[in-house]
C-alpha cells in the first residue's frame, strides 16, 4: 500500500504539491488527471523519492520513502517508474537494457538476469528484439521496453508517468494494451495520464490534481462522468473538445 | 693546417641515432597520455560532483591550459630540481606534459558527463541503482562516447607537444633531428623526415579513434 499524507514541495519559491493526500491499495489502478503543471508528475517522482519532499511523508508498505535511513536503492526496486520520455539505455541493446538492473542492483548471474530479461521482453511482446539498440526501435516498442526493464525488477508497484504523452497517435494502443495487461496480472499501479478514456476504462479510481492539490477523488464514473467541482468540470470540457475545435478557437 | 670534422655528412649510423629519438618520443608520449587521462578523469569527474573540488582546482586546470608547454617544461624542470627530485629528464617531461594532460583532459570529462541526458541517470536510479553504478554503467559510457574524439585531439596535441621536451634535455625525436641538423646542415631533409615520422605516429591515432567512434556509435 502506498499511503501519502499531506506532501508538500517546492521548487525553489514555486510550490507545487500543497499537502497532497493519497492512498494506493493493493491490485489498484489509479489515475491521476489534471491540467499540466497540476504537479501529478512530481507527486509520482515522489513516490519513488527521484523528488525531494518540503513536508509530510510517503510510505510504501510502511517504509517512509524521505526518511534519510531508509535504503532508497533497496524500496526502489518495489517501484517501477517509466516516464514521458522513452529513456532506454541508448547504448545497451534491448536485451541489456532489461538485464542491467537485475544483474548489478539484485546481484543476480548474468545467464539468469539474461533468462529473467528475455522472459520480460517477451511479456511485452518484444521477445524478438532483444539484440536491437533503441535506436532500432519505435517509440511504442522503446516505451514497451522501459516497461520490461521496469518489471525486469520484479516491483509491487508501476508508475506511470504519461506514457503515451510523447508517441505518435498510432503507437498510443500498443502501449496502453500493455498496461492493461499488467492491471489484469493484478500488478498495483499509479498513472498520470492525459488519456481520459483510458482513465475512465482502466482506473479503479480517478485523482483530479488541482494546483498542488488532490481536487475530486472516487471511481471513474463519479469524476470523470458526474464531477461535483466546478474546476473538475471545466477541465474535462477542455478535454473532451474536439482538437480540431481547440484549433479554431486559437485561431480566432 | 687544414681542419677536417670527422663524419660531417648523413651517415647510416644517424638512421639509429634517430630511431632512439623516434622511440623515445613514443615513450613520452604514452607515459604522459597515460598519466594524464587516469588523473584526468578522476580529476573531471570530481569536478562534476563537488562544488568545493571544482573551485578549489579551478587555478590547476586554468594555469596549465594557458601558460606555453614550452614555459611548463622549464619551470617544472626547475622547480622539481629546486626541491631536489634529481630524476630523469623522462621523468621530468612525463611530469609536466601529464599534468597539461590531465587538465584538459579533466575538462573534456567534466563536459562529456554532464552532456549524459538527465533523464537515463533518473531511470537508472529509479531502478534501484546507487550513484557508482549509474556513474559506471550508465553516465561513463554514454560520457565515453561524447569524449573520444575531443580526447583524441588532446592525445595528437601531447604527442606534438613532446617535441619540445628536448629543452629539459631529454633526447627526443625532435631533439635528435636538431642535433644532426647542427652537424650535417640537411636541415631540408632532416625536417621533413621528422614530419613525415611525427605523422606516420598520430595518423593511426586519428583511424583508430575514427573506427572506435564508429563502433560505439548509437
Amino acid at each position: 500500500m502506498i499511503r501519502i499524507s499531506n506532501v508538500q514541495k517546492a521548487f525553489g519559491s514555486v510550490i507545487v504539491l500543497k499537502g497532497i493526500d493519497l492512498t494506493v491499495e493493493k491490485g489498484e489502478l489509479v489515475c491521476l488527471i489534471g491540467a499540466s503543471g497540476s504537479g501529478k508528475s512530481t507527486l509520482l517522482q515522489c513516490i519513488n523519492g527521484l523528488e525531494p519532499i518540503q513536508g509530510g511523508e510517503i510510505l510504501v508498505d510502511g517504509i517512509s520513502v524521505h526518511d534519510p535511513k531508509t535504503d532508497i536503492n533497496k524500496l526502489r526496486s518495489k517501484l517501477g517508474i517509466v516516464f514521458q520520455q522513452y529513456n532506454a539505455f541508448p547504448h545497451l541493446t534491448a536485451l541489456e537494457n532489461v538485464a542491467l538492473a537485475p544483474r548489478v542492483v539484485s546481484k543476480r548471474s548474468r545467464a539468469v538476469a539474461r533468462a529473467l530479461a528475455q522472459k520480460h521482453l517477451e511479456h511485452v511482446g518484444l521477445g524478438d528484439k532483444g539484440d536491437s539498440l533503441p535506436s532500432q526501435l519505435s517509440g511504442g516498442q522503446q516505451q514497451r521496453l522501459a516497461i520490461a526493464r521496469a518489471l525486469a525488477m520484479e516491483p509491487s508497484y508501476m508508475l506511470f508517468d504519461e506514457v503515451t504523452s510523447a508517441l505518435d497517435p498510432e503507437l498510443v494502443g500498443e502501449v496502453l494494451e500493455t498496461m492493461r495487461l499488467l492491471k489484469s496480472e493484478g500488478m498495483t499501479m499509479v498513472v498520470v495520464t492525459h488519456d481520459i478514456n483510458f482513465a475512465r476504462e482502466s482506473a479503479d479510481r480517478v485523482a483530479f490534481l488541482c494546483q498542488g492539490e488532490v481536487c475530486e477523488i472516487g471511481t471513474a464514473e463519479e469524476v470523470i462522468d458526474n464531477p461535483r467541482k466546478e474546476q473538475t468540470q471545466k477541465f474535462l470540457r477542455r478535454e473532451n473538445r474536439k482538437p480540431l475545435e481547440i484549433v479554431r478557437s486559437s485561431v480566432a | 693546417m687544414q681542419f677536417q670534422f670527422a663524419n660531417q655528412g648523413l651517415a647510416w649510423s644517424d638512421a639509429y641515432f634517430l630511431a632512439q629519438g623516434l622511440l623515445n618520443t613514443v615513450r613520452l608520449a604514452a607515459a604522459a597520455t597515460l598519466v594524464g587521462t587516469l588523473a584526468g578523469i578522476v580529476l573531471g569527474w570530481l569536478r562534476t560532483v563537488s562544488m568545493t573540488v571544482r573551485i578549489a582546482t579551478a587555478p590547476f586546470i586554468d594555469i596549465l591550459r594557458s601558460v606555453p608547454m614550452i614555459i611548463q617544461l622549464i619551470l617544472a624542470n626547475s622547480l622539481l630540481s629546486i626541491l631536489g627530485f634529481g630524476t630523469s629528464p623522462f621523468w621530468f617531461g612525463t611530469v609536466a606534459l601529464g599534468a597539461w594532460m590531465s587538465a584538459v583532459t579533466a575538462e573534456v570529462v567534466r563536459a562529456s558527463l554532464l552532456s549524459v541526458p538527465v533523464q537515463y541517470r533518473k531511470s537508472a536510479r529509479s531502478l534501484g541503482m546507487n550513484g557508482y553504478q549509474e556513474l559506471l554503467y550508465i553516465s561513463m559510457p554514454l560520457a565515453f562516447r561524447t569524449g573520444l574524439a575531443p580526447w583524441i585531439g588532446l592525445v595528437l596535441s601531447l604527442i606534438k607537444d613532446s617535441a619540445l621536451a628536448g629543452v629539459v634535455g631529454y633526447i627526443e625525436y625532435m631533439r635528435s633531428t636538431q642535433i644532426l641538423i647542427t652537424r650535417t646542415h640537411e636541415t631540408w631533409l632532416l625536417l621533413m623526415g621528422a614530419g613525415l615520422f611525427y605523422f606516420l605516429i598520430c595518423y593511426p591515432v586519428s583511424r583508430y579513434s575514427r573506427h572506435l567512434e564508429r563502433k560505439v556509435r548509437v
